[in-house]
């Protein structure tokens, strides 16, 4: 009975069978939705930071090195639970409540992705947590490189690095770069970022519902290694950085030294200044605030960002201008009677002989000879006016990179003070003003302002007999082996060689017979220029230019000492010995001048007020 | 005519290969990248299982024939009163009150309470005289089923509880009217179109269907009535499966449906198993990404994946390749099932080896349907190749039984009742 049903039965099984086996077809073969969903939701990709270039000065000495940085990363926070916190926290030395805010934080940023649970963990407690991780499910690390630097010494020129912000993700052309991804802020970190960061790799492996790491994926075929970062070669020594910083300790002031032959920046140094590793990403957080409210403002970058007038270390320039201009030739004396009468005012000079050559005029730095030269220039007959006449001088000037961006590669450059004739126009009406009215600007003062470095710069032109090459701290990328094109080439000034000759000489009796005579370094032959910079806010400001040796020059140099006096005091030794220790290494150490380098090491030249208020402000350091 | 008493190697191979592709599934589902051999943890316990299952199918094997279908409702009352006695004793996991500990081991009496029910029902139909007709007999097999699904249901395991609707394949085969299995898939249609359409639009469609119906037969009288009464009964029921559905279902037991069907996603609620289930199996793509290589079994990503959702491991590692392959032999384990009960000379045999084929079927059919997506989520395992002794256990004990029943038909005579 009823075995006709049995077929219906069988029937039915191989159908539901048969039906089966289509759905799987379709899901598993015709359909690949679901093993796309199946990677997303197993498959992580990790990428793999690349190890930053490392940055050496002129002498191969390694100054800036990478200093592994951990972040503690949760994988899929809500799936987070019974691990021992308490054990975690104590590890992470943070408590329970900052444990639920850190956890909520890193919920409400990506619920079933990873978030930082806690970031820049130093290398000690990345040890003690590591050695654990297996008990914090959904918990690991993601390694990136910090910096940490050899010296504490040269921030300004390094810089630091920082966390890539909104807009350098938005303005970035090869999206390089992702959120909380480390890129340089300041200085060559910046400057030379694209070549230092390297280039990224990745590594995808499968991960559980924890997140967990279950083993590579296909084998690792699809991984990528990352390629490290190019090293980087500074043109600084930092020994002789080292030493300038010493000799500018407790002093606000700039030394700015450059290889003349080929623009290279050999010491760049602002004093104050911080110490680097204190700005790297892990301490940065810890130092900022203090550095920012102290009132000496070691953050900025005098050398590059602080306009001074140049005061007599001008006068060479003058005189140069003077010379292509034909307002005067290397004959022409003046007469100098102690001040340069100007209707009923005055302009004192120094006590010096009556009659002034050139030479004379700037070994003895005689402000009378730049008024004449200056007077002669602006009523000149070449010139219709007095505005014309100036703005030729302007021109003078902005050949020898004053006045403008030199375009080098250190940050905070700024153009300095050089004023459009239409600044006067307006100051005293248009074509009301004469040479009487700007005079000051004959011997470096008034509306002028020439950055260290571009005093600096100036040095090097009258090296160089009326060429500069811009000058830059990058000496040698590595495996790129070449430099940026515009540090290569020379831009010459508007002044003929053969009219340095004459200012050089000038320059030379300074450290012979002249202003900086007293500190004159045996077996050196110095060409320089003491300037005293007005300072309406206090003590004037010691300022030198020099180069050294005269034929062949290797070094030339600016130094600027804020609210110290004269030049010859304290800007000219502070430069003298720099020049010293960078061509005779060995004749410093135990020599008579100890006693200098002492002097300069140990004076405190910060105002008083400003060293009251900068203890008060909390600067650890 | 056969002479000797022998086994059906042909049964017993599709047996022991699907067994062995369950303990292959446990060891991949459970190993964490070969942390322990396959003789170890969960897998090892599968094989250990299926060793006592073999040895208990010796032992069946040396029975006479005889006692079981002398014994069969001493075995349903005694497997009853363990039900019972799990409501008492039984040890609380996930829910469920289905566990009786024994020392280290946890016995699941459901499991088992399957292999009685048979007996009985085999005992109850083949005795002389049964009749569909009959109420008294009617209502004995009502109750020989309706006992162990409600004890099973009190014990919080609904899934196991509806396993029990497989007999009705063997009632079916048996004689009982199929108008039970019309109004039965009848009822399904409704329920489900009402969860789709909503009771009202379903008694709108039903009301416009009976007027088109209406348009067509106006001429004849007669069948206005009955139509007229069969669309009543017809929106009476919708009303109510809505209502039901609404007020007595649990709201989990709701979204399981309503996933489905379809009705709603929630991959990360009631839904979050088959989604993880549908991603795992389709992730295997045609031949799977190998045996321990399943990124999404190694993830942990499926709830339950060493039992009740054990068929995951199988797309993903074994692909459309080896998930067919599964399907095949069970579909053949339980054709040749069928085949042995129709040469079974005795109607009590060819019962007992029915209700063992038409559970398996059932098994497979809730369970990877479960895992594709095409049913809903019912917690019953893959017979012999979920993780969980009992389940392996019952089904080797129940399968030798029903080898043991087959193999001694040669001394049966030609009952004329079959």
């Amino acid at each position: 009975m009823y075995q006709h049903r049995s077929l219906y039965i069988y029937a039915v099984v191989v159908l539901i069978g048969l039906l089966y086996i289509m759905r799987l077809l379709q899901i598993q073969v015709i359909d690949d939705k679901y093993a796309i969903i199946a990677e997303k939701i197993s498959l992580r990709k990790q990428t793999i930071y690349p190890q930053r270039g490392l940055i050496f000065d002129r002498n191969d000495k390694l100054i800036v090195y990478n200093d592994p940085v951990y972040d503690l990363m949760l994988s899929v926070p809500i799936k987070l639970k019974g691990i021992d916190t308490l054990g975690l926290c104590a590890l992470l030395e943070i408590d329970k409540p900052e444990f639920d805010k850190r956890l909520a934080k890193a919920k409400s940023k990506s619920y079933r992705g990873k978030s930082v649970f806690k970031k820049n963990i130093s290398n000690l407690v990345f040890a003690r947590v590591q050695e654990r991780l297996y008990e914090f499910k959904g918990f690991f690390f993601e390694i990136r490189q910090d910096r940490n630097y050899k010296f504490n010494s040269s921030s300004h020129v390094l810089g630091y690095l920082g966390e890539v912000n909104k807009l350098d993700l938005e303005l970035q052309s090869d999206e390089f770069y992702e959120q909380g991804d480390f890129v340089g802020k300041k200085g060559v970190e910046k400057f030379y970022e694209d070549y230092l960061r390297g280039i990224k790799g990745e590594q995808y492996f499968y991960v559980d519902k924890f997140g967990v790491n279950k083993g590579p994926y296909k084998k690792g075929k699809l991984d990528v290694p990352a390629i490290d970062g190019n090293n980087l070669k500074l043109s600084l020594d930092i020994d002789l950085q080292q030493y300038g910083e010493m000799l500018l300790n407790n002093k606000m002031g700039s030394v700015v030294a450059i290889d003349p032959k080929t623009g290279e920046i050999l010491a760049l140094i602002s004093s104050p200044f911080y110490n680097p590793s204190n700005f790297n990403i892990q301490n940065r957080g810890n130092y900022y605030a203090g550095a920012i409210k102290d009132p000496t403002k070691p953050i900025f970058n005098r050398a590059v960002s602080a306009p001074y007038p140049p005061g007599s270390t001008f006068k060479p320039i003058m005189a140069l201008i003077g010379l292509q201009d034909e307002a005067i030739n290397e004959h022409t004396h003046f007469g100098c009677p102690g001040y340069y009468r100007l209707g009923r005012r005055i302009i004192k000079c120094h006590g010096h002989t009556f009659s002034t050559s050139l030479q004379r005029s700037i070994a003895s730095s005689c402000n009378t000879y730049y008024c004449n030269t200056f007077k002669n220039m602006m009523q000149s007959d070449k010139y219709a006016n007095t505005e014309e006449a100036y703005n030729s001088w302007r021109e003078y000037l902005k050949s020898f990179g004053i006045g403008k961006e030199l375009g080098i590669d250190v940050s905070g450059e700024i153009k300095g003070w050089l004023m459009d004739a239409s600044f006067y126009d307006k100051m005293h009406g248009e074509g009301r003003w004469s040479y009487a009215n700007i005079i000051s600007l004959s011997f470096g003062q008034g509306e002028l302002g020439l950055t260290p470095m571009q005093m600096a710069n100036v040095a090097s032109v009258i090296a160089n007999r009326g060429y500069y090459f811009t000058p830059h701290v990058v000496r040698q990328i590595e495996g790129i082996d070449k430099i940026p094109e515009k540090y290569l080439m020379k831009n010459y000034t508007k002044i003929s060689p053969t009219h340095f000759e004459p200012v050089i000489e000038g320059m030379h009796e300074v450290t012979l017979s002249g202003t900086a005579a007293h500190i004159a370094i045996a077996g050196l032959d110095i060409a320089g220029k003491t300037g005293t910079v007005q300072n309406p806010h206090g003590k004037n400001h010691s300022a030198y230019i020099a180069f050294s040796p005269l034929e062949n020059p290797k070094i030339a140099i600016a130094v600027v000492v804020e609210e110290a006096g004269y030049g010859s005091t304290w800007a000219a030794p502070i430069a003298h010995l720099l020049i010293e220790h960078y061509l005779q290494p060995d004749s410093v150490e135990g020599s008579s001048r100890q006693y200098l380098v002492d002097k300069m090491k140990n004076s405190n030249l910060i105002p008083l007020k400003l060293r009251a208020l900068r203890d008060t402000a909390i600067y650890g350091n | 005519m056969e002479t000797k008493s022998r086994i059906d190697f042909i049964a017993l191979f599709l047996f022991v290969a699907i067994t062995c592709i369950g303990i292959a599934s446990v060891y991949s589902a459970t190993s964490e990248a070969g942390a322990f051999t396959l003789l170890e943890g969960r897998s090892g316990k599968q094989i250990m299982w299926f060793g006592v299952s073999v040895f208990l199918g010796i032992i069946i094997f040396i029975l006479n024939a005889q006692f079981f279908e002398a014994f069969s409702m001493y075995i349903y009352i005694a497997l009853m009163l363990l039900l019972v006695a799990v409501l008492f004793i039984g040890a609380d996991i996930n829910g469920a009150r289905s566990w009786i500990r024994i020392g280290s081991f946890s016995l699941q009496p459901s499991e088992f309470a399957k292999y009685g029910t048979a007996f009985a029902i085999s005992s109850i139909l083949s005795t002389i005289g049964f009749s569909w007709e009959k109420k008294a007999d009617i209502l004995k097999i009502a109750a020989i089923v309706l006992i162990p699904m409600g004890l099973i249901v009190l014990q919080g395991d609904t899934g196991s509880a509806l396993v029990f609707l497989s007999f009705f394949i063997v009632f079916y085969r048996e004689g009982l009217t199929p108008n039970i299995l019309v109004l039965g898939i009848a009822a399904i249609v409704i329920f489900v179109l009402t969860l789709v359409f909503g009771s009202l639009a379903f008694s709108i469609g039903t009301v416009l269907c009976l007027l088109v119906f209406y348009a067509f037969t106006y001429t004849n009288k007669k069948v206005l009535l009955p139509s007229i009464a069969i669309a009543a009964v017809v929106i009476l029921f919708s009303l109510s499966v809505q209502f039901l559905f609404d007020n007595v279902l649990q709201s989990h037991q709701q979204k399981r449906i309503q996933v489905t069907l379809n009705l709603i996603e929630d991959n990360q609620g009631a839904g979050y198993n088959v989604n993880q289930s549908k991603i795992a199996i389709g992730s295997g793509g045609f031949s799977g990404k190998g045996f321990l290589n399943g990124s999404h079994t190694k993830g942990d990503f499926i709830p339950e994946q060493e039992t009740d959702f054990i068929f995951c491991t199988i797309g993903e590692e074994g692909g459309w390749v080896l998930s067919s392959i599964t399907i095949l032999l069970f579909v053949l384990l339980v054709l040749r099932l069928f085949h042995l009960a129709g040469r079974a000379k005795k109607k009590f045999k060819r019962i007992f080896i029915y209700s063992l084929a038409s559970i398996i079927f059932f098994h497979l059919m809730v369970n990877v349907g479960m895992t594709i997506g095409l049913m809903p989520v019912i917690g019953i395992p893959l017979p012999l190749i979920s993780y969980g002794g009992s389940s392996i256990l019952a089904f080797g004990i129940f399968i030798f039984t029903a080898l043991k029943l087959d193999a001694s038909r040669v001394y049966d005579l030609q009952s004329h009742y079959i």
